[in-house]
């Protein structure tokens, strides 16, 4: 029931559109995160940010498995997400400066952002509560009948949880139609798998409850797109939950003000030299004759110019007006 | 000499109940642990199991006996070596006194005869020609389920033992017969995880009404409750709605200790983003039941497990709903505001009638919700009464009556003739022991104190 990742995903079938299309998002959740990065130095974004460099391929790979109406929750390392679920850069990133032009009109932050047109609901601040939210709207799916899967993304830190057991329990007994995404990065903050964890291959967490567990390449976004698939077609078929252990990497701090002293230097250095998900896309379009060194510099500059539009948009765009302070509490009944 | 075997209680608050079923008849050789009768309540059934050993000599009261009381001799057994004759009439009063519920034991018996207090409408919008029918809270709460489930496909009820069990305390009695295991859904018990399913259908185009078996157990899930239920609309911007009723009994029970007996109602009236309801009598349990249903918002509605069997008049009528963030004058005095919710109300509505025995004319306004909390309707009373009394089944500390007093001392301190006064359960958590429970809780007599007090008198 729990399967490890097979050794010959480096040659999994793809054209160029198709990658071409998947080195284009990975990239612009890189240089968005960057610019975040920077902004937060800057002063101009405040609080928490937690920055999802090295771990692009993952949600990169799950959205290009999603149909239209599926829906994806994830904890509030959300920014990719948001980005993958084709959510505005300009609205994300004028969330992060706190501005009017936010998703959230700036009420919300980093970790809390939500878009109902998207199909995003969002952005959690307290660690696996996301879980059976995605869980319940996996419920919502089968009870409207409406043929949906909910994608619910956790961390490793989220897995040692009590209630994504309770979730886990309730998902298969009741064959609700969601996938469980661990976003296995190492590091619960700054306590590595091995510290936190009895059992640290997280694809096994849900066999006791009989949920089927796969271990995928999340650095690799071929292999995350076709594990997505398969697990998807499992939810939506009526045969219940299943859980996809990504193995990735998170090349900043958990957050912005992390200095990482809980692991070497090298070890970053090691990942992002051989592993890094976008250079393997990269050298794969090279390799198959689908770019050359022009058309990728073309395709950085244009996201580059979509990542400091949202920036421009974001320090332009005015601080919420102080009646903003007390709406959105309830609504009229 | 034989031994008496009597009516069991399923709970502290059982009085009587239905024997059911014999599952022994008289000359049957019974041995400790055998099953000997099923007996049933409103809430519940239940298998009365020997402890002792012998011949059954005699069974006194037959099956498909209703309100047979606790304590009541119900079947007669020969021990060894007896026979019939060493069986003597059963003595009428039980045995063992079975003590039923301590807490109204301040209060005075009820008194025979006319009641005194004047029975209020339920709600001014009755119209005049709607007949009005008896109904316990229990089933004016279940019916407001039924109502809301028949009327829209997206409510569904989730909950521990809802379904099939038809409910730990009956509240949804019936609603799996007719709505189906889809709409009325059993859960493990595991109220942290199924809070967030229930969250996150709400999110997802649903109507859910999540129940807890007490609102003791809700502390597991609260997280979800405020940050994920009550929070979510703010925080995306008025973009993520999340229209859910949690339920449940919340507050004292009888003798089941300081771990299932706590009140809640100042924890989530303290929440921004929640809407917050604590009905006393059956007619607002129904209508504002199904006003939560409806309301766009989480709304946690606090039940009150000692009300549940409690009868009193609801409106006969289709659609009948009382608007959330009403508080309700039960009844109009002079001399003293009391105010209150939920049981409390019963309370302060019996201390009137004291009161007004000394000729002290206490109003009492019933809160209805907690949040948004009416403050108007008290502060009216209190421009009228100049004085005071908040009386609530939880802890005074930050508790209802700290809100109100503050809200009256701010907004209506020129008209005060006397401090506001609480009346509350007192500082420690609840105890078992009868003695010490009747102590710990507020009851009329402290009501009447308080009031007395205000009033500058005796």
């Amino acid at each position: 029931m729990a399967k490890k990742p097979s050794a010959k995903t480096k040659s999994i079938k793809t054209n160029q559109e198709e990658l071409l299309s998947f080195y284009k998002d990975m990239l612009l959740i890189r240089r968005f995160e960057e610019k975040a990065g920077q902004l937060y130095g800057m002063g101009q974004i405040a609080g928490f940010c937690h920055l999802y460099i090295g771990q692009e391929a993952v949600v990169v790979g799950v959205r290009h498995a999603m149909q239209e109406g599926d829906q994806m929750i994830t904890s509030y390392r959300d920014h990719g997400h948001m980005l993958a679920c084709d959510m505005e850069p300009r609205g994300v990133m004028a969330e992060l400066t706190g501005r009017i032009g936010g998703y959230s009109h700036g009420k919300g932050g980093s970790m809390h952002m939500f878009s109902v047109e998207k199909n995003f609901y969002g952005g959690h601040g307290i660690v696996g509560a996301q879980v059976p939210i995605g869980a319940g709207l996996g419920f919502a799916n089968k009870y409207l009948d409406n043929g949906a899967v909910s994608l619910a993304f956790f961390g490793d830190g989220a897995a040692n949880q009590g209630q994504v057991y309770e979730t886990f329990n309730m998902a298969e007994l009741w064959d609700l139609p969601v996938v469980f995404v661990v976003e296995n990065n190492q590091y619960a903050m700054g306590t590595s798998v091995e510290r936190s964890s009895a059992e640290t291959e997280l694809f096994k967490r849900g066999l006791s409850f009989g949920i089927e567990g796969v271990q995928v390449d999340g650095m690799n976004v071929l292999a995350v797109r076709e594990a997505s698939k398969k697990a998807i077609a499992h939810a939506r078929s009526g045969k219940g939950p299943m859980i996809l252990e990504m193995k990735t990497y998170r090349y900043r701090g958990h957050s912005m003000s992390d200095p990482a002293k809980y692991r070497t230097r090298d070890e970053v250095k090691e990942v992002r030299g051989e592993r890094d998900p976008i250079d393997a896309v990269k050298n794969r379009l090279v390799d198959e004759g689908w770019a050359d060194n022009d058309s990728l510099k073309a395709i950085d500059k244009e996201i580059k110019a979509i990542v400091s539009d949202a920036a421009d948009f974001a320090l332009e765009s005015s601080e919420p007006d102080p009646s903003e302070l007390y709406t959105d509490v309830l609504l009229e009944a | 000499m034989a031994i008496d075997i009597q009516m069991p209680a399923l709970s502290p608050t059982m009085e009587e109940g239905t024997l059911a079923k014999w599952l022994v008849k008289e000359g049957d050789v019974i041995v400790s642990g055998d099953i000997l009768a099923e007996i049933e309540t409103d809430k519940a059934t239940m298998e009365v199991e020997s402890i002792d050993e012998g011949v059954v000599g005699k069974i006194l009261i037959a099956e498909g006996s209703d309100n047979v009381k606790v304590g009541a001799v119900i079947l007669q057994l020969l021990e060894d070596g007896e026979d019939v004759s060493a069986l003597t009439p059963a003595s009428a009063p039980p045995a063992v006194k079975v003590e039923t519920p301590t807490l109204q034991s301040d209060a005075p018996a009820p008194a025979p005869g006319p009641v005194m207090t004047k029975p209020t409408p339920p709600e001014a919008s009755i119209p005049s020609n709607v007949k009005m029918v008896e109904v316990t809270v229990r089933d004016a709460l279940r019916d407001a389920m039924a109502e809301e489930m028949r009327r829209d496909p997206h409510v569904f009820v989730m909950g521990e033992e809802v379904a099939e069990y038809q409910g730990a305390y009956k509240v949804t009695r019936g609603l799996l017969d007719e709505f189906g295991s889809k709409r009325v859904v059993d859960t493990p018990i595991t109220e942290h995880g199924f809070a967030g399913i229930g969250v996150g259908a709400a999110m997802g185009g649903l109507r859910p009404i999540i129940e807890f078996m007490t609102f003791n157990f809700a502390m597991q899930a609260i997280d979800h409750i405020i940050n994920s239920a009550a929070k979510t609309l703010y925080m995306s911007g008025g973009q993520m709605r999340c229209p859910i009723v949690f339920r449940g009994p919340n507050g004292a029970a009888s003798r089941v200790g300081a771990q299932h007996s706590q009140d809640y109602s100042s924890w989530y009236a303290h929440v921004p983003g929640l809407k917050v309801v604590a009905p006393y009598d059956a007619a607002d349990a129904k209508g504002l039941l199904k006003a939560a249903i409806r309301d766009p918002n989480p709304v946690v509605f606090l039940e009150h497990e000692l009300l549940y069997g409690e009868t009193f008049e609801v409106p006969d009528m289709d659609d009948f709903l009382i608007p959330i963030g009403k508080a309700k004058v039960r009844r109009e005095g002079s001399d003293v505001t009391i105010v209150s919710h939920s049981r409390m109300v019963g309370r302060a509505l019996e201390a009137a009638d004291i009161l007004a025995a000394d000729g002290i004319n206490a109003e009492v306004i019933d809160l209805r919700t907690l949040r948004p909390l009416d403050t108007e309707t008290v502060i009216n009373s209190v421009k009228k009464t100049n004085r005071l009394v908040c009386a609530e089944e939880g802890w005074g500390q930050h508790g209802v009556g700290a809100e109100i007093s503050a809200v009256v001392t701010a907004e209506a301190f020129d008209y005060l003739d006397a401090p506001p006064t609480r009346v509350h359960q007192v500082d420690v958590p609840l105890p078992y022991a009868a003695n010490l429970e009747a102590l710990s809780l507020p009851g009329v007599e402290d009501v009447v104190k308080a009031a007395k007090a205000v009033c500058y008198k005796d």
